[in-house]
């Protein structure tokens, strides 16, 4: 058996100070947001002149008088990708552009996506995105809330909130652009770290009641230890088929698979090391599953 | 739990049989209407065009309270009121009465029987709210007023929509209502997705009005600039006939000129008026007008009694072909804004179609490989099970016919991962009992048992994220939650009834064995 318990407060403490760098993070350096949610217009090329190179291409977007225009590598060394606010939202942007490249290079480019997203309909989709989050969350809650008593609720929810901020915070650190699908990985991670902190608080409940004489400290280290093959055989299998996205699912689904691997991780790690502290700090005893039992 | 009579197994193999034929439906082409089923690629994968549009009102909106005003003074004047001082101001019209006459006018507009303001007894409101400021009256479309306006221009709007992409001629085009001043447009497969957006922001407003240089025209006039956006010309406000008026439009070859022109035929109340004017008016100019601007402005110079004519403006085929398709499918009732535009090339499509599917196929056997180095006999059915349950996906996925989009694939992918978490949580309860346990079949029973509530409320918190993410994502995202959600049931069905069946049939076999998993 291994001592999960012995680390509690030292993983307590790296928890608080994750939440806290993550916290100011969003705070001070916030989110990249994509054109989902800011707004703006996205391109993505193809060329098929070798000979074409990013600088050449900053080049000549930076003479479009298109505003503050970022042009990267996408994948492959012949794609790239093209974003810039389009604050005027012209109509014709696109067809200027495709003029404007064909008369510096030739007809050499593949227009492969294009995105432009209103400022009015980007405010709606980061609205529609805070409150789906937001609903998961209270969802969630609720679920737990029916299903087991306070404490538990209080402790999955505590997890839930630290691998949201947490994967949020590794996303501002890095720059990691903030897209529709991002919005999909967090809900699902949410699913995900409910789903992995719930089988552990099964078999805590389940020993509760078995053992009236063991404390809660001994108690949840027991349960994480009988839930723990489980625990690591599907993250595993989950980050299996995440690796796969990532390397092999092409670059629209980098983003995604990115979030969901994090957010597995610290899914898996919140489940042993919070929400089971929880417990512990609430002095979660036999009466407290048993009270609840003689309401029944 | 480990007990089957052969009719359970007789069903459940049926009814798998059944998913896993309805799948082969995408490779295979079958007669039949309902195994010819396909699960739909969503735009990001087949490539096409998701265009949202949204009407402007605001010109509609001022162009009613205009008419609304000369009703509004007609009305009164019959009723001998004089009505001073009316205007329009954000959207309002204010107006003047002497105040023995007030409570009239509020009568009237308050009336559920008025005949200048509707009433809707559904809504129990009227088209109009009136108000008394004191110094003057205010008058505005009221809540439902601007509902039933912006509604009935979304319908308009909508069907002039569906004409001109019609005539386009794209293949399955989706068009839709958001809201009461949004249309969605979905053009799958679509090669150029400039020119039905060129087609699209178009209000298509036509009149022929004379050019003129006298301002006292009785009907007022305006300035108006050429397409070329240099020259001006002074143009009667009298509209001699419109765009309502055209029967048809198409572009030709003038032989005599070698111009491309547009050649149309009015209606009947169109040929008469068109008659009169150009009889009346010869060695007048008559202009041409599209949306505000001037396309020609020829001199007349015989009657045209045969109701037909022809634009010119030095058109390309190309644009000449669009302005009579444009004529042809009729004006909008107000302009439209392209507010969020997602276009994907075929070929991307295809790369990402290809993307997915070798993380499919990769991710699918790496957590295979996994899953029977972990548990060997117990791996193998739980892999034969978790192959089952991606063909019954597919076959959910084919009978509704779908929308499969690469976050969609991406939610398959990642069911894979999770669909062994079920099977684990019973494998390892199993594990527990055995050490206590004997009889392996009494261990097995308990496993299953045990370990249900787990099962159930695991499942339970992602499927009720896949809900959210249903009602609130959209477009691709929301393909990922169908896959997700409906994953979750496939995979229940298939480890309590598959896996199972299959546990129960190598458990019986070798009851006796020592370290039976």
């Amino acid at each position: 058996m291994i001592a999960f318990n012995k680390y509690y407060n030292h993983f307590n403490l790296v928890s608080t100070l994750l939440i806290i760098i993550s916290l100011i993070l969003l705070i001070f350096k916030g989110l990249n947001f994509g054109i989902d949610f800011k707004g703006g217009t996205l391109i993505e090329l193809r060329s098929n002149d070798t000979k074409i190179n990013v600088s050449s291409l900053r080049d000549k977007f930076s003479q479009m008088n298109l505003g503050d225009v970022s042009v990267k590598k996408f994948g492959n060394d012949t794609d790239y990708l093209i974003k810039f606010e389009n604050k005027d939202n012209k109509k014709n942007i696109i067809e200027e552009i495709k003029i404007n490249l064909d008369k510096s290079f030739g007809n050499n480019f593949n227009f492969r996506r294009v995105e432009n997203v209103g400022p009015k309909v980007s405010a709606e989709l980061l609205k529609s995105g805070v409150i789906a989050i937001s609903l998961s969350l209270a969802v969630m809650l609720f679920y737990i809330w029916i299903r087991f008593e306070w404490q538990f609720s209080l402790g999955a929810i505590l997890a839930l909130f630290h691998d949201v901020i947490v994967t949020l915070g590794i996303f501002s650190l890095l720059s990691l652009e903030i897209n529709l699908s991002i919005i999909a990985a967090v809900l699902t991670i949410v699913g995900y770290s409910m789903n992995d902190t719930v089988v552990i608080y099964d078999r805590v409940r389940e020993n509760l009641r078995k053992y009236s004489d063991i404390k809660i400290f001994e108690l949840t280290n027991i349960s994480i230890n009988e839930t723990l093959s489980r625990t690591i055989i599907t993250s595993a299998t989950t980050l299996l088929a995440l690796i796969a996205i990532y390397f092999f699912g092409g670059e629209i689904l980098k983003g995604f698979s990115l979030a969901m691997i994090l957010g597995v991780v610290f899914g898996t790690y919140s489940s042993i090391y919070i929400a089971n502290t929880v417990l512990v700090r609430l002095k979660v005893s036999q009466k407290t599953v048993l009270r609840e039992d003689d309401n029944k | 739990m480990l007990y089957f009579s052969k009719l359970r197994i007789l069903f459940i193999s049926l009814f798998s049989l059944l998913f896993i034929l309805i799948a082969s439906s995408n490779l295979f082409k079958f007669d039949d209407s309902f195994f010819n089923k396909k699960i739909n690629l969503g735009l990001d994968l087949q490539g096409g065009s998701y265009l949202l549009l949204e009407i402007d009102n605001k010109p509609v909106i001022e162009q009613k309270l205009q008419n609304l005003t000369t009703t509004v003074r007609n009305y009164f004047k019959d009723k001998n009121i004089k009505i001073t001082n009316i205007k329009i101001e954000n959207q309002n019209i204010f107006f003047k009465v002497s105040d023995q006459n007030k409570q009239t006018i509020i009568d009237t507009f308050t009336d559920e029987n008025s005949d200048i303001n509707p009433y809707y007894p559904r809504f129990k409101s009227h088209q109009l709210d009136i108000e008394d400021t004191g110094f003057n009256f205010k008058l505005s479309f009221s809540r439902q007023g601007l509902i039933a306006l912006k509604t009935s221009s979304q319908d308009q709007a909508i069907e002039i929509v569906r004409r001109r992409i019609d005539e386009v001629g794209t293949n399955e085009p989706n068009i839709l209502k958001r809201g009461n001043n949004r249309i969605l447009v979905e053009l799958p497969g679509l090669d150029d997705p400039m020119r039905v957006k060129s087609l699209l922001g178009k209000t298509a407003n036509l009149t022929f009005r004379f050019v003129t240089n006298n301002d006292n025209d009785s009907f007022g006039v305006e300035k108006l600039k050429y397409e070329d956006g240099i020259e001006e010309a002074t143009v009667s406000k009298r509209i001699i006939i419109s765009g309502d008026n055209l029967l048809d439009a198409q572009p030709k070859m003038d032989t005599q000129t070698n111009q491309t022109i547009v050649s149309f035929s009015l209606d009947r109340v169109g040929a008469k008026r068109f008659g009169k004017a150009t009889s009346t008016g010869i060695g007048k100019q008559l202009a041409i007008v599209l949306d505000g601007k001037i396309i020609s402005a020829p001199v007349i110079r015989d009657t045209i009694a045969s109701g037909s004519g022809q634009i010119s403006g030095g058109f390309t085929f190309q644009s000449a072909t669009d302005l009579a398709l444009l004529l042809r499918s009729g004006a909008l009732p107000a302009p439209l804004n392209i507010i969020e535009e997602r276009t994907v090339g075929p070929d991307l499509g295809q790369d990402s179609i290809n993307a997915g599917m070798i993380a499919l196929a990769i991710g699918f056997l790496l957590v295979i490989i996994f899953m029977f180095v972990k548990y060997k006999i117990f791996g193998l059915i739980t892999n034969v099970t978790l192959i089952i349950n991606l063909f019954i996906l597919l076959g959910v996925l084919t009978l509704f016919e779908a929308t499969l989009t690469l976050p969609g694939i991406a939610g398959i992918i990642l069911t894979v991962g999770m669909a062994v978490d079920a099977n684990v949580l019973i494998f390892e309860r199993i594990k527990e009992e055995l050490r206590d346990e004997n009889n392996n079949i009494v261990a097995f029973d308990s496993g299953y048992t045990k370990s249900r509530t787990a099962i159930i409320d695991a499942n339970i918190t992602t499927l009720l994220a896949a809900i959210i993410l249903f009602f609130m994502g959209s477009g691709p995202v929301k393909g990922f939650s169908v896959t997700l959600g409906v994953g979750i049931f496939t995979t229940l069905f298939s480890v309590y009834f598959i896996a199972r069946l299959f546990t129960s049939l190598y458990v019986s076999k070798n009851r006796d064995k020592e370290k039976l998993i």
